[in-house]
């Protein structure tokens, strides 16, 4: 076959066939973007395509200006000497597997991705392939998600927990994407009104207009203040645990939903007073059913933890190897 | 077994230490004898001694799961925990039914009996284990399967919350809590028992404190009223000396007999009832050795061998409490020297020793001792009125401490994160850096030193000048000098730069200095040589 159809250069992975990068973290003519996490989608270059669905939250991130192409979802365009398609990737709203073919071989590049049931955004699709680009961000057997429902019963019960003493509930979460998750998941748990932090309103606004159902919300700042918001649900991102902004909320009890919660080292470490365990990345046990499920001979790897993956998939008769890539190691760009 | 359980989660997932103790209060008032001294046992970080080693734990564990033998090591590296690492992979396999046994019964069933067990039937009942448990009581049987429990909890924790569960003083049960004992029912119930004459005998006196001299000690009139010590660099410790036994009391008013089992033998030679304060020291060559010596010390269950030898300690007395079964605390103090120096002339063991006298003509001849202080390796003087008694506390006047000047260096802030507690919302948690090349290599965090004004200036700064933010971490420009005062400084490997300070506090913002007027790491360690070389 020669030449692998997607390489990684300088300015990202680049498909030389079809002339345009998926994901480049350098501006480029022609960039294929599969989600909307600042790590993904960089600004500067000239002309972007994404999934319909990703289109206002990138507009968000890369100004209102910017050139975005929509290709429809499993729709095949052309590009230069390829077939490109985008098949959800199940990550977040509008994440898309890019699917490039050239007559002889199929590779899916699958940004990120995950498995587990998400009410807020296209649910995975297996793209049958010979080549598959994962991620890797939680490849270790340790890591493997309890159901997300489970995750979104105790997010509730430790709110109502918290209510019954008078105290505000902060749950910490990346404000793209895990946030609009969760609201989805409590829709069924509750008819109350959540509370944002001001760097979630814009974003979940977005899903609402993509028609995705979730619990009522409110901005913190539209909420009077002089009851330190005790009895109510703040989703907040990382970045505000520990700032001023806090100040408003008396006794709060504060949370974080995070894959690495999975680990009781990083629940203590993180100083916040629980952890609950809920990815938009995929765990090991899926990472694994998916390479079977697509069929891929080969698999490559890009942010995370590559080494023990790739080795254990050789192990297992894979070709495998890391790509170097500029993409966040933690997961954690929002 | 689930209370316990739901005790050790509830002390796990919370880092209040009210929180804490009011979990463990609670559950040591009502929980049955049996299961309250496995409980007292545990949390107090005894262990039960080790059933099957880790390594054919993790053979085991590869072997139920499926997964590569190198894949079990990766991974319980990247976990830090055998114990959570077993539960991270079996928890998919649990059948998730609580055990309902009893704790003491459940050890004994469970744990105890391996230890009998050929290796066929080990790997069996342990794998069963693994897949019945629920994850929390599965994390619970590994932690005990592979060693203690380390929740967080200090044994001072456990026995306040002992304290308050039987209204008893916290000595009295820390008393209880040394030496042999079995964690059984009759244990458990005696700890609850009214406090007997012998074990009042065994509690510490009240610490008397020293001043910290900080006008001219001139002003503390003829020199001669005073009686003038080494401030010794090592911990504190009263020394009980009964028929039967020695007892060591830290300052916090812990036993820690048992970390310095070479005292303990050597109290031995000194008339019974007796009680003496003095300094525990590093000791070596016949000199004092630098305080990180003793460090090696501290904290430990049980002292080997090696250590014994590679860090040996003495004891230097400086004051006698109790001659004969009598309090003595009300004699002025150059009669308790006297008794203290007649007590000590009654041992040839040379690992008990009396704190000497400075002699000086003028505070002047003082002054200039004190300077050589750091040289002798002692933290300055003790000055001590010939007439004071042994009091309570912090008292001024009778008992001054005349420190060194601190150590210093300049160094750049590097990081901050908010406070606790009032100052939650203030950046006031610093990290300081010296430079390594052109490189800021973190040297020590430091709290304090700052007035609540320069505090709420410096917060305003760093809000404006983050570069990066790790969770509530900042890492800010290299811009701001600080002058750090220390007391110590000593080689560490767990620290990147390869020092560690003692006590480090801010002295002074340099706002006169640049970041390239701050020290540098090979100044830092000069630092660190010109004091333990
Ligand atoms: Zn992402
Ligand atoms: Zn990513």
């Amino acid at each position: 076959m020669g030449q692998d159809l997607i390489e990684p250069t300088e300015h990202g992975l680049y498909c030389a066939a079809g002339d345009f990068y998926i994901d480049p973290w350098r501006p480029v003519e022609r960039a294929v973007v599969t989600h909307a996490h600042a790590d993904h989608a960089r600004p500067g270059s000239h002309r972007y395509y994404a999934a319909p669905s990703s289109i206002p939250l990138l507009k968000k991130r890369l100004g209102a200006d910017t050139r975005i192409e929509p290709l429809h979802w499993q729709h095949r365009y052309r590009f230069g000497d390829c077939e490109v398609s985008l098949h959800p990737a199940g990550h977040i709203l509008g994440s898309a597997q890019v699917r490039v073919g050239d007559g002889h071989r199929v590779w899916v590049a699958s940004g990120d991705f995950k498995r587990g049931d998400d009410p807020s955004c296209e649910p995975f699709e297996v793209v049958p392939c010979d080549t598959f680009i994962s991620e890797a961000t939680f490849a270790l057997p340790a890591y493997r998600w309890p159901a997300p429902g489970d995750t979104a019963q105790a997010i509730h019960d430790w709110w109502q927990t918290n209510a019954a003493e008078g105290r505000a509930s902060v749950l910490f979460t990346y404000a793209l994407g895990k946030a609009q998750r969760i609201l989805a998941a409590l829709r069924w748990l509750t008819p109350d009104t959540v509370y944002l932090h001001g760097a979630a309103v814009p974003l979940t606004r977005i899903y609402r207009q993509a028609g995705i159902a979730m619990a009522p919300t409110a901005p913190v700042s539209e909420r009077d203040s002089s009851d330190g918001f005790a009895g109510e649900l703040v989703i907040a991102p990382p970045s505000a645990h520990g700032s001023q902004w806090m100040r408003r909320f008396r006794r709060p009890s504060t949370a974080f939903a995070s894959g690495w919660m999975r680990i009781r080292g990083n629940r203590r470490r993180r100083g916040f007073d629980r952890g609950f365990v809920l990815s938009d990345h995929a765990d090991w046990p899926d990472l694994l059913r998916t390479f079977a499920e697509t069929g891929a001979q080969r698999i490559l790897t890009t942010h995370g933890r590559a080494d023990e993956l790739v080795a254990y998939l050789r192990e297992q008769g894979y070709r495998a190897s890391p790509l170097a890539t500029a993409y966040s190691e933690t997961g954690e760009a929002d | 077994m689930e209370r316990f359980s739901r005790l050790f989660h509830g002390l796990d997932s919370t880092t209040a230490t009210n929180r804490k103790l009011a979990l463990m209060r609670d559950y040591f008032r009502d929980v049955p004898a049996a299961d309250g001294a496995w409980a007292v046992y545990l949390l107090a970080g005894r262990r039960l001694k080790r059933l099957i080693g880790p390594s054919r734990l993790q053979d085991w564990l590869a072997e139920t799961t499926g997964l590569p033998r190198w894949l079990i090591t990766e991974t319980r590296e990247h976990v830090g925990d055998l114990a959570e690492t077993i539960t991270l992979l079996m928890d998919a396999d649990t059948s998730g039914e609580p055990d309902p046994r009893a704790l003491h019964q459940w050890i004994d069933e469970q744990l105890l009996c391996l230890r009998d067990d050929d290796e066929v039937t080990q790997r069996d009942r342990v794998v069963a284990a693994w897949r019945a448990l629920p994850p929390d009581q599965c994390f619970l049987f590994n932690k005990l399967l592979t060693g203690g429990l380390r929740v967080g909890v200090s044994q001072t924790l456990v026995e306040r919350a002992l304290a308050e569960a039987t209204a008893l003083p916290r000595t009295v049960i820390a008393g209880r809590l040394t030496g042999q004992w079995q964690p059984d029912e009759a244990f458990y119930r005696g700890l609850f028992e009214p406090a007997s004459h012998d074990e009042d005998a065994s509690r510490p006196y009240p610490f008397f404190l020293a001043h910290p001299l900080e006008e001219s000690a001139a002003t503390l009139g003829a020199v001669d009223d005073w009686l003038v010590e080494w401030k010794w660099d090592g911990i504190r410790a009263q020394m009980l000396v009964h028929r039967d036994d020695v007892i060591l009391w830290s300052r916090g008013e812990e036993v820690i007999t048992a970390q310095f089992p070479e005292l303990r033998e050597a109290a031995v030679s000194l008339p019974a009832g007796t009680t003496l304060d003095g300094e525990i020291v590093a000791w070596r060559d016949g000199q004092v050795q630098p305080f990180f010596q003793l460090q090696r010390r501290l904290g430990r269950k049980r002292v080997g061998r090696q250590l014994l030898r590679e860090a040996p300690v003495a004891y230097i007395a400086f004051d006698q409490l109790e001659a004969e079964d009598t309090d003595c605390r009300d004699r002025p103090q150059w009669q308790r020297r006297e008794s203290l120096a007649a007590t000590i002339d009654t041992t040839a063991d040379e690992r008990l020793m009396l704190s000497p006298l400075v002699a000086a003509r003028d505070w002047q001849e003082l002054d200039s001792q004190r300077a050589a202080a750091r040289e002798n390796r002692v933290e300055g003087l003790m000055i001590k009125h010939r007439e004071a008694a042994y009091g309570v506390g912090r008292r001024k006047g009778a008992w001054w401490k005349w420190k060194i000047e601190p150590l210093t260096v300049d160094a750049v802030l590097i990081y901050a994160q908010p406070g606790h507690g009032r100052r939650a919302n203030l950046y006031t948690d610093y990290t300081f850096g010296v430079w390594h090349g052109d490189e800021l290599i973190p040297l020590t965090k430091a709290y304090s030193g700052l007035n609540d004004s320069e505090i709420r200036r410096l917060d305003h700064w760093i809000r404006r000048h983050t570069r990066e933010r790790y969770g509530p971490v900042r890492a800010v420009e290299p811009a701001q000098v600080f002058e750090l005062a220390f007391e110590g400084i000593q080689p560490s490997s767990r620290h990147k730069s390869g020092l560690a300070l003692r006590f480090p506090r801010i002295a002074r913002w340099r706002e006169d200095l640049g970041s390239h007027d701050a020290d540098t790491l090979a100044q830092a360690r000069e630092l660190a040589d010109g004091i333990a070389g």
